[in-house]
């Protein structure tokens, strides 16, 4: 019959409209910003470098290798590297950056950067209210704004930052046994060396 | 043609004072009494062209008697960029072609390279690229519908319903990639990230629930009479001249053509899934949203199966390398059924870690052409109709 | 004390006038009248244009407007104040006079229907024996001015629309007004007044308004129809569909014009609604015998104002129908429907009482509903679909 399409149209209007106000299904509107969603855990949004411990520039992992700024796409990084060295979390001598600025102008939050970065060193935050009102200054951000800590990234990404503080307790746990066996080992051939040098002196008796 | 070849010939002069500029110059009756031939440009700036798009139309009277489609507002010089850098960094890129569904685009780019290197892809990420495909072929179609039927002066009711079911899919994008329409996820061996458990529970869930959508949508709208007045009948595409002009996708198969590369080529492990193909024979718009609403459903019924049938495992091959690697110099064109037509990425490497030369075969621009013998002989109101039926997204047309 | 809440505003106005010299009362009283009129309907276009935006929100699954004011309220007074703060850009080449008049001529002929409606037991501007004639007199002069904006703004795109809201307006006008001879024939005086007192009669607890015949629910349908395509209300929306040429007739227009136009649109559907309530509701009556308490200017607002909410959930759920269908529509469905109505109408009278009445006119109008409609959509071939998988 001609209509009846439209009556079942108009039903289904009429009951969206009752249900807006008894369900919140049917009424998705989150009224930001002062409601806001409950952010999800792996969201990505601008990268950050991570730093361990109170001090930023000691705790910094970065090593300055320059793989984040060949893969970035549309080389949003700057990277120049220092002239001396700093030690890193298992006390091998490493370059850092003294330089290493990121355009979020430009960055697309493609997280290639944190997927080849060997170090650990990047990884991306979820901040997104970051708008200024200087266009070009106020959107390059250097290594100090770009520099947060281990308890930030524990805090916003839980699960990743709890499997990456695994592997590295457990890569500085294999460093420092191995550091220990090599003091034994040097320690035992000092005495040994030490002993051997030893008899003569006495023989004179 | 002659119609068109005289109006330029033989227009009056008019005096420097009473000239106006533009197109906005009073329409005149030809000098031997021909009908006025007015021609419109809709958009780039409009309300319903999806995206910056422009057309020429020529109109007698409302009818269409000419319709140049002009495009290109929105390149981004995508295929030169993929000659200067290297595979991995292209990928990010392939999200921002038809940026409505990111994750086939970046299926379809996985593929492609690993046609060329050879590379395997592990059991459980096929599964992921199968559930992940279905869950963007399902919030792609539901938004296209919208789309159209907003364009057909709905107040944009039916769309705000396939919105808020697309926004439930997009926040399981999120949770799984980390972004919600840039999804990068895809990687040349596999997937970037695993899924947990809880994300697959809450997938289930959700796909328990989109029939009842989908049955809501089709109260509202199939058996609607005004709909049903402006959609049947409309915008014909003969068979013949979709397989002749290389149309690929939902709106082949609604001129009856059987062509879906799922079940084609077999790529990926979607002849293990039980699903199929449903096919129009009016070949006008009603047919092809009625179409992607099968399609829909058919997408619901993978994504139940592939959600059982899950296997555990990796993800990613650990000997797959993503960067810095050097296929041999040779040629790979790898292709997808994309919720809008046949996507490929033709690459030509020459054994250097940037390809030599990239292409990208972009569905919504080959259904674009042969818009014009669509439209012609009907009205204007129409034009906009059968362009929301073709279904294109402006990202993928000029890449 | 119940009298005197419904003549609330008759007694304030008498004892206003009271204060003038017996000789300028009378003019004095026609003043005030129209004062009120262009104070209340206004308000209630602001209250329309209110509910519209909500209303369509809720449908669609979304809040409205809710920053300005509680609940949005104030949102159409902030339009306003926008509307009036914008530029106002007059194309070079548009006839300058012509599209200053265009808005107001809306304006004034869509106020004007307004002085035959009784809005309440002894409510009416004016008690004219022709009240409907000129009220439709009236209706026809706002298709004037749709087409003065049109023609003066020189432009393809508002010339296109003009014209195809002109010919919708006036194939429309057609079964408006069959449907409301009906009424006529039925209640025998043109007085809108008159119509009313017809209806304001009650069987047990049932009002014998004329939406409740089988003539008058036909009627009441094909009215509906007629004034949605008249006041270019979804889905008869296409002269100003956005997503076609713009906004067709009045592309051109910006700032306060545009405000009176998209103003005068609103009135004339608060007008046709109030017309629809008169004829067909029983205008200022109330439903039910037992709530005769309640004023009667009560009952006449919500009636008008259901008939808005109406209007909105229209628009809400149905695409619009493109130029060539409405008016087929409307010559080869709508006006055959309504001629029958006449004849069904006089056979009602001429049936005398009882269930022969009721049986015969509702059977025929029944059958003729559905033969014409099935016969439409099988000549058009439309009509719900299967489809096939491939093998």
């Amino acid at each position: 019959m001609l209509g009846e399409g439209l009556l079942k149209g108009l039903a289904v209007t009429a009951k969206n409209f009752a249900a807006s106000y008894v369900s919140a299904e049917r009424l998705t509107t989150v009224q930001y910003p002062e409601e806001r969603i409950a952010p999800i855990e792996a969201t990505r949004d601008f990268p950050f470098l991570v730093y361990d411990g109170e001090d930023w520039e000691a705790g910094l992992r970065c090593v300055a290798c320059q793989i984040c700024e060949k893969e970035c796409p549309p080389k949003c990084i700057y990277i120049e590297k220092s002239k001396d060295k700093k030690p890193d979390f298992v006390g091998k001598m490493q370059i850092y950056p003294a330089r290493f600025d990121i355009d979020i102008s430009v960055c697309m939050s493609c997280q290639i950067c944190v997927e080849v970065c060997p170090f650990e060193a990047i990884k991306m935050d979820t901040e997104f209210e970051l708008s200024t009102t200087d266009r070009f200054g106020g959107l390059l951000h250097d290594r100090r704004a770009l520099a947060k800590s281990n308890g930030h990234y524990r805090k916003i990404h839980p699960t990743e930052a709890g499997e990456v503080d695994a592997r590295r307790a457990g890569e500085k746990a294999k460093a420092e046994a191995k550091a220990k066996l090599d003091a034994e080992a040097a320690a035992a051939k000092a005495a040994a060396a030490a002993k051997t040098a030893e008899p003569p002196a006495g023989a004179g008796d | 043609m002659s119609q068109l070849q005289s109006h330029s010939a033989t227009a009056h002069e008019k005096p420097e004072s009473q000239k106006l500029e533009g197109w906005n110059q009073p329409m005149e009756l030809q000098p031997d009494g021909e009908a006025e031939i007015l021609e419109v440009a809709m958009g780039p700036h409009h309300p319903s062209t999806h995206g910056v798009f422009r057309m020429d139309v020529a109109l007698d009277g409302e009818r269409v008697i000419r319709l140049k489609p002009v495009f290109g507002y929105l390149h981004r010089n995508h295929e030169k960029l993929g000659e200067g850098q290297s595979y991995l960094a292209s990928m990010p890129y392939t999200d921002r072609l038809d940026y409505i569904c990111s994750l086939t685009n970046n299926w379809a780019y996985a593929l492609a390279v690993e046609k060329l290197t050879g590379q395997a892809v592990p059991e459980r990420a096929e599964y992921l690229r199968v559930i992940v495909g279905e869950l963007t072929r399902v919030q792609n179609h539901a938004s296209s519908i919208g789309f159209l039927i907003q364009d057909m002066g709905a107040s944009g009711t039916p769309l705000m319903y396939a919105f808020r079911e697309r926004e439930k899919i997009l926040d399981l994008f999120e949770e799984l990639t980390g972004a919600r329409m840039m999804c990068n996820y895809m990687r040349f061996g596999g997937c970037r990230v695993d899924a947990t458990q809880s994300w697959l529970d809450r997938t289930r869930k959700l796909v328990g629930e989109l029939p009842a959508f989908a049955d809501e949508f089709e109260t509202l709208l199939c058996t609607n009479e005004i709909l049903m007045a402006r959609t049947q009948g409309v915008g014909i595409l003969k068979p013949e001249l979709a397989v002749n002009a290389g149309v690929t996708g939902p709106m082949l198969r609604a001129s009856g053509v059987n062509y879906d590369i799922r079940k084609v080529d077999h790529y990926g492990i979607y002849d293990r899934f039980n699903f199929q193909v449903p096919l129009g024979d009016h070949w006008d718009v009603y047919d092809r949203f009625m179409i992607r609403l099968l399609e829909l459903r058919e997408s619901l019924k993978i994504l139940e199966q592939a959600l059982k049938e899950i296997p555990e495992g990796p993800v990613m091959d650990p000997k797959a390398k993503i960067r810095g690697f050097r296929p041999k110099p040779g040629e790979a064109y790898g292709r997808i059924e994309a919720p809008k037509g046949e996507l490929g990425f033709y690459l030509i490497s020459d054994g250097s870690p940037n390809p030599y030369r990239y292409r990208v075969r972009p569905p919504s621009l080959v259904n674009l052409t042969i818009l014009e013998d669509m439209c012609l002989g009907n009205n204007v109101a129409d034009v906009v109709l059968i362009l929301g039926s073709v279904d294109i997204v402006l990202g993928e047309v000029d890449r | 004390m119940i009298d005197k809440l419904d003549q609330i505003f008759v007694l304030f106005e008498h004892w206003l006038l009271g204060y003038l010299p017996a000789f300028w009362r009378q003019p004095a009283g026609v003043l005030v009248n129209v004062v009120a009129i262009i104070a209340v309907f206004p308000t209630l276009m602001a209250i329309s244009v209110w509910l519209e935006r909500k209303g369509l929100g809720r449908m669609q699954n979304r809040l409205g407007p809710n920053r300005v004011g509680p609940f949005g309220l104030l949102q159409p007074v902030a339009d306003g104040l926008k509307s009036l703060t914008k530029e106002d850009i007059v194309p070079r080449n548009a006839d300058a006079a012509v599209h200053f008049l265009a808005p107001l001529v809306l304006l004034v002929a869509a106020f004007m229907g307004f002085a035959v409606i009784p809005m309440g037991r002894n409510m009416v501007l004016v008690e004219m024996d022709a009240g409907l004639l000129f009220y439709f007199s009236m209706g026809a002069a706002t298709e004037l001015s749709v087409f003065m904006a049109g023609w003066s703004s020189r432009n393809k795109y508002s010339l296109l629309g003009a014209m195809r809201a002109v010919a919708q307006m006036v194939s429309y006008e057609v079964p408006l007004l069959l449907s409301s001879v009906v009424v006529v024939m039925i209640s025998g005086s043109l007085s809108l007044t008159k119509i009313v007192e017809a209806q304001n009669h009650y069987t047990g607890v049932f009002p014998h308004w004329y939406v409740f015949t089988p003539w008058g629910l036909a009627a009441f349908v094909i009215f509906i129809v007629a004034a949605t395509a008249e006041t270019n209300r979804s889905p008869f929306d296409l002269p100003e569909g956005e997503s076609e040429l713009v906004a067709g007739y009045f592309t051109e227009y910006s700032g306060f014009k545009f405000a009176l136009f998209f103003l005068g649109e609103y009135i004339g559907m608060l007008s046709v609604a109030a017309l629809g309530a008169t004829l067909f509701l029983g205008g200022w009556s109330a439903p039910f015998s037992f709530l005769g308490w309640v004023p009667s200017w009560i009952w006449f607002f919500s009636k008008v104002m259901l008939s808005i909410c109406f209007f909105i959930w229209l628009r809400g759920t149905m695409p619009r129908l493109r130029q060539d269908q409405l008016m087929n529509f409307a010559w080869k469905f709508v006006l055959p429907i309504s001629l029958l109505n006449v004849l069904v109408a006089a056979a009602w009278r001429f049936l005398g009482g009882g269930w022969r009445q009721w049986v015969v006119c509702t059977l025929i109008l029944a059958l003729a509903y559905v033969g014409l409609g099935w016969g439409g959509m099988r000549r058009k071939r439309f009509g719900p679909r299967r489809y096939r998988y491939a093998e």
